[in-house]
């Protein structure tokens, strides 16, 4: 019989504990016997009599913790020793489910399991409190912004180095072993992987797969900044080894605003690696670089998703669908000098793609999202020519809410944007799922429907164009939204990309 | 490293937006929301302290200095060795040395009852005829004053300890280093919380012609007494060992009655001793002080920590002291308003600030620490279980580890919460709570009452800072 024992000098247990810590230590897996007891002369005549009684144990002392293990046949007693030890320090009893945690290594002392942290305060505490979840052994989301670049390079070079994500700085939407965090949308579970620097981006791109039949099995964010040249898409090559390594994941598809061409080139090389195909929808990204690298090039939102879904599947990638006939009437009935089209958007990547659509056929467009001064539009300038607004910029959502949580900024516009002879449509998008306003749709109806009235009064038609992204696992749920869209006479799209290709349309100069 | 998350089950800590807590709980996620606060108060300075400490190679010496620190608070082993007057144990003790609770003061800053404690103590030791006489003396520069904690002693309020008082002498077994602690004086009007009359320096010279011999003696013939374990046995018996100590008081009297009555003094003597226990649950009081501070003593010198050995407090300011440092380096802020029950006819405003170090038994983990220990006494902090058991748990959020020696049976004989770390108060905001008596703001009055208080975060943050610009 092969004997354990310790001895801890000058620790003192009261009676009543001990036997409850034996009797615990008697249900471990491969303990024989266990015996913990202060050194009394009655228990070392106990184990005296067990025949468990050494020279160490005969000379431990009344204040002296005895643990003594007998362990299976074959086993090292000396394993349990630590297990007895933990018994010895146990926690209160932490069925109370109203204990609260004031710092992450609290909660993770409490909770061993834990292995994710998501985090969106301030941004001057934000970096530091990522840290500390880093180095607690934690996969962190970071939501919060204003966190410095040097910041962002050292979190994510200590994440990568203890083998963890670091989804952020201003990392919004991310969808994790089916759950979806911040930002994101109920969609099927599935073998697409998705890494994306833009969180709409990856929101439209996740619910579009989720409408051509199939899912995701995995959607890291990045942050915006990830695939700039200081960054150096550290979390998006991390992503790429993570999901390439990841057996449910067939095909990897990732998604950004126009990376810097050094880290495009570094991303585009592990891609090249990844042993899955990988479909690349880098706004603005070289096609054929793309497609050097042994990636699909996806040149829209809803490209990206269909090329995934048939690389999945081995079938053709579907296509977009607009109504031309609906187009083809908005126009006819517009009034002389009625042609512009203006974005209230509370998607950036959603905005992006539709103000992208008309630059293509080269309008000019006034913004507060592009970098030209000469077209640029501050938040309480009023709208001219073509127009599209990023509502979820920061100088919208300084000091209030995103405007997928409080939509009211937004509806507020469209009224008076229905006031000017010259807007033939205005184009809004609709965010649908965690974290979003409870009913974007019915938040904006009113002014929807006031808009249309002013319009009509002064003898036009102003077209409305909405596009909801969501899924009928949203709640709301898509249909929902959109029959409310359709009973006030709103032109409802089917993606962010047909959206664009809709505005396109009825902006077009010539027929 | 390959990061085993999907193969995982998500269990998330949510720090700042409540919504995206509650979006994961409704997916069926495991999700702990923090109640979160900005670390330091938001303090640039601060938060670039815990910065600096938290650097993963500081932070693991520090873990391991922590670690050393609080193995020797667990492991020491006080035991009572016997009673003595203070000018033949107390290191440093001289006829003109008056030692005070708190960090250093200089007499003309000194509050209320400790100048009363001070003027009453000169009387008592026959170096001015009177009170009038003794401030005259107490200003003329020909008085030493010393915080007691850097004569390894603990005094509780005023902490006023002057030669011939007698202390108890405790001697840590397992380290071998002794504290001291001058005796309880019982009852409400007494030197300690400022009063000074003729009274009590009658009390003051029987305690030390009869009460102090005759305790030496008796410990003399029982031998030396286990401290921890009696402190231990206290606290399962519904004491928090700082401002309830009835068990305690049984426990020690218990130990010390045999020796008593074998003593060579008078029945007579022997009848006005247990007498002068009898009046008093608190006789116990200092003694438990003692006990901590014997334990805390032996981390003086483990460098590059961060856990606190002294909280203490002089009327005027409250001063902390870490492992490590030098003894006689006091992070301090001002003593705290004390907020509890009061005795009938006095009012808040009549109250001293904060006094004594007494907090050291919070210091090692008991006192306010073990609240759920003492559901007598929970008026002291609102007047529900719950809320004593809640301090407890809350200051586990501040500490490095449990005592496995010391436990409370009510939260499922978890160890007392110990060692209070600077990092994680200054980044909790979660302050170490303090139970304590309230001292009349006037000299020559005593005890009005009894509540909790705080040390002021500013302590703490100046301690957080020097501590990044020498270990960071």
């Amino acid at each position: 019989m092969s004997i354990t024992a310790v001895v801890k000098k000058n620790t003192y247990f009261d009676s009543v504990s001990l036997m409850r810590i034996s009797t615990q230590a008697n249900t471990i897996e491969g303990i024989e016997q266990a015996f913990v007891a202060m050194g009394t002369e009655m228990n070392k005549a106990v184990l005296d009599n067990l025949n468990l009684l050494d020279d160490q144990l005969r000379a431990a002392g009344t204040g002296d913790l005895m643990m003594v293990v007998v362990p299976a046949p074959g086993l090292d007693g000396g394993q349990f020793i630590g297990q007895i030890e933990q018994l010895l320090t146990a926690k209160a009893p932490t069925g109370d489910s109203d204990i609260v945690y004031k710092t992450i290594a609290g909660a993770k002392e409490a909770i061993p399991e834990a292995n994710f942290a998501v985090i969106a305060v301030n941004g001057a505490f934000a970096a530091s409190e990522a840290r500390k979840a880093l180095n607690g052994g934690l996969n962190v989301m970071l939501f919060s912004d204003n966190v410095s670049v040097e910041d962002e390079i050292s979190l994510k070079q200590l994440a990568h180095d203890k083998g963890l994500l670091m989804m952020g700085p201003d990392c919004g939407t991310a969808i994790i072993n089916n759950v979806g965090l911040a930002f994101s949308n109920n969609v099927r579970p599935g073998y697409i992987g998705v890494v994306a620097a833009s969180g709409t981006g990856s929101q439209e791109v996740s619910v579009q797969i989720h409408a051509l039949g199939a899912g995701i099995s995995q959607l890291i964010g990045t942050g915006g900044r990830d695939l700039s040249a200081e960054v150096g898409g550290i979390m998006m090559i991390d992503g790429i080894r993570m999901l390439a390594a990841d057996p449910d994941t067939k095909v990897i598809t990732l998604v950004s605003k126009p990376p810097a061409p050094e880290t495009e080139a570094k991303v585009l090389e592990e891609i090249a690696k990844a042993g899955k195909p990988v479909v690349v929808y880098f706004i603005g990204g070289d096609e054929e670089a793309v497609a050097k690298a042994g990636g699909h090039f996806a040149a829209s939102s809803f490209s990206a998703a269909a090329q995934a879904v048939a690389l999945l599947d081995g079938g053709s990638p579907a296509e977009t669908n607009i109504d031309a006939e609906r187009i083809a009437a908005v126009r006819a009935n517009a009034q002389e000098g009625q042609q512009y089209i203006r974005g209230l958007f509370c998607g950036g990547t959603l905005a992006d793609e539709s103000m992208y659509a008309l630059l293509a056929d080269d309008h000019q467009v006034y913004s507060n999202m592009g970098k030209d001064p000469a077209f640029r539009l501050g938040p309480n300038d009023q709208s001219r020519e073509h127009s599209f607004l990023d509502f979820g910029e920061d100088e919208f959502t300084n000091g209030r809410p995103h405007p997928m949580i409080d939509p009211s900024l937004r509806a507020q516009r469209v009224a008076a944007e229905a006031e000017d002879p010259s807007v033939l449509a205005i184009v809004m998008d609709f965010v649908l799922g965690y974290g979003a306003h409870e009913d974007p749709v019915g938040a904006t109806i009113p002014y929807i429907k006031q808009a249309k009235e002013t319009a009509a009064a002064q003898g036009r038609e102003l077209e409305i164009i909405g596009y909801v992204l969501g899924t009928d696992a949203d709640a709301p749920s898509r249909q929902a939204q959109i029959k409310q869209l359709l009973d006030a006479g709103v032109t409802v799209t089917a993606s962010s990309t047909a959206t664009g290709q809709t505005i396109r349309a009825l902006a077009a100069k010539e027929n | 490293m390959t990061n085993p998350l999907f193969n995982s089950k998500l269990s998330v800590i949510n720090v700042g937006l409540q919504m995206f807590a509650d979006d994961l709980a409704a997916q069926g996620t495991d999700v702990a929301h923090l109640q979160w606060t900005p670390p330091g108060g938001g303090k640039p300075e601060v938060i670039a302290a815990l910065e600096k400490l938290a650097q993963p190679q500081t932070a693991a010496k520090i873990e391991a200095a922590n670690a050393e620190v609080v193995k020797r608070i667990t492991e020491a082993k006080p035991m009572l060795v016997g009673y003595a007057k203070a000018l033949d144990v107390v290191p440093g003790m001289t006829p003109t040395t008056i030692l005070h609770a708190g960090p250093p003061v200089a007499w003309e800053d000194m509050s209320g009852p400790m100048k009363g404690a001070v003027t009453g103590a000169i009387v008592f030791e026959g170096l001015a005829k009177d009170l009038a006489e003794a401030a005259e003396v107490a200003a003329s520069g020909k008085i030493t004053f010393s915080p007691c904690h850097e004569h390894s002693c603990v005094g509780s309020m005023a902490g006023v300890t002057s030669a011939s008082m007698y202390m108890h002498v405790v001697k840590n077994e397992t380290h071998g280093n002794y504290a001291y602690t001058n005796l309880s004086e019982q009852l409400a009007k007494i030197l300690r919380m400022g009063a000074n009359d003729q009274s009590v320096i009658d009390r003051l010279v029987w305690m030390r012609d009869v009460f102090g011999p005759m305790l030496a003696e008796a410990v003399e013939i029982t031998g030396p007494i286990d401290l921890r374990l009696l402190l231990s046995q206290a606290i399962h018996m519904g004491d928090e060992a700082h401002n309830r100590n009835g068990a305690g008081t049984l426990l020690l009297f218990q130990a010390l009655a045999s020796g008593l009555l074998q003593s060579s003094f008078s029945t007579e003597a022997k009848k006005e001793v247990f007498d002068f226990i009898a009046s008093s649950d608190y006789f116990s009081g200092p003694t438990w002080m003692a006990t901590a501070k014997a334990s805390l003593d032996a981390a003086l010198d483990v460098k590059g920590s961060t856990v606190l050995i002294t909280m203490a407090r002089n009327g005027v300011e409250h001063g902390l002291r870490v492992a490590g440092q030098p003894a006689d380096r006091w992070f301090t802020g001002p003593a705290q308003q004390v907020i509890g029950p009061m005795f009938a006819g006095y009012k808040p405003e009549d109250s001293g600030l904060d006094i004594g170090d007494s907090a050291i038994t919070e210091t090692y983990g008991f006192g306010g620490f073990a609240m759920a220990a003492a559901p007598a006494i929970v008026s002291l902090v609102g007047g529900t279980v719950e809320d004593a058991t809640a301090y407890s748990l809350e200051m586990l959020e501040i500490t490095t580890t449990t005592n496995p020696n010391v436990t409370i049976p009510a939260l499922g004989f978890l160890g007392l919460p110990t060692g209070i770390d600077v990092r994680k108060v200054v980044e909790t905001g979660i302050l170490p709570l303090i139970n304590t008596a309230i001292a009349h703001k006037e000299p020559g009055i005593g005890m009005i009452g009894a509540g909790i208080t705080h040390p002021p975060m500013e302590a703490f943050e100046k301690a957080i800072v020097a501590l990044a610009e020498e270990l960071g």
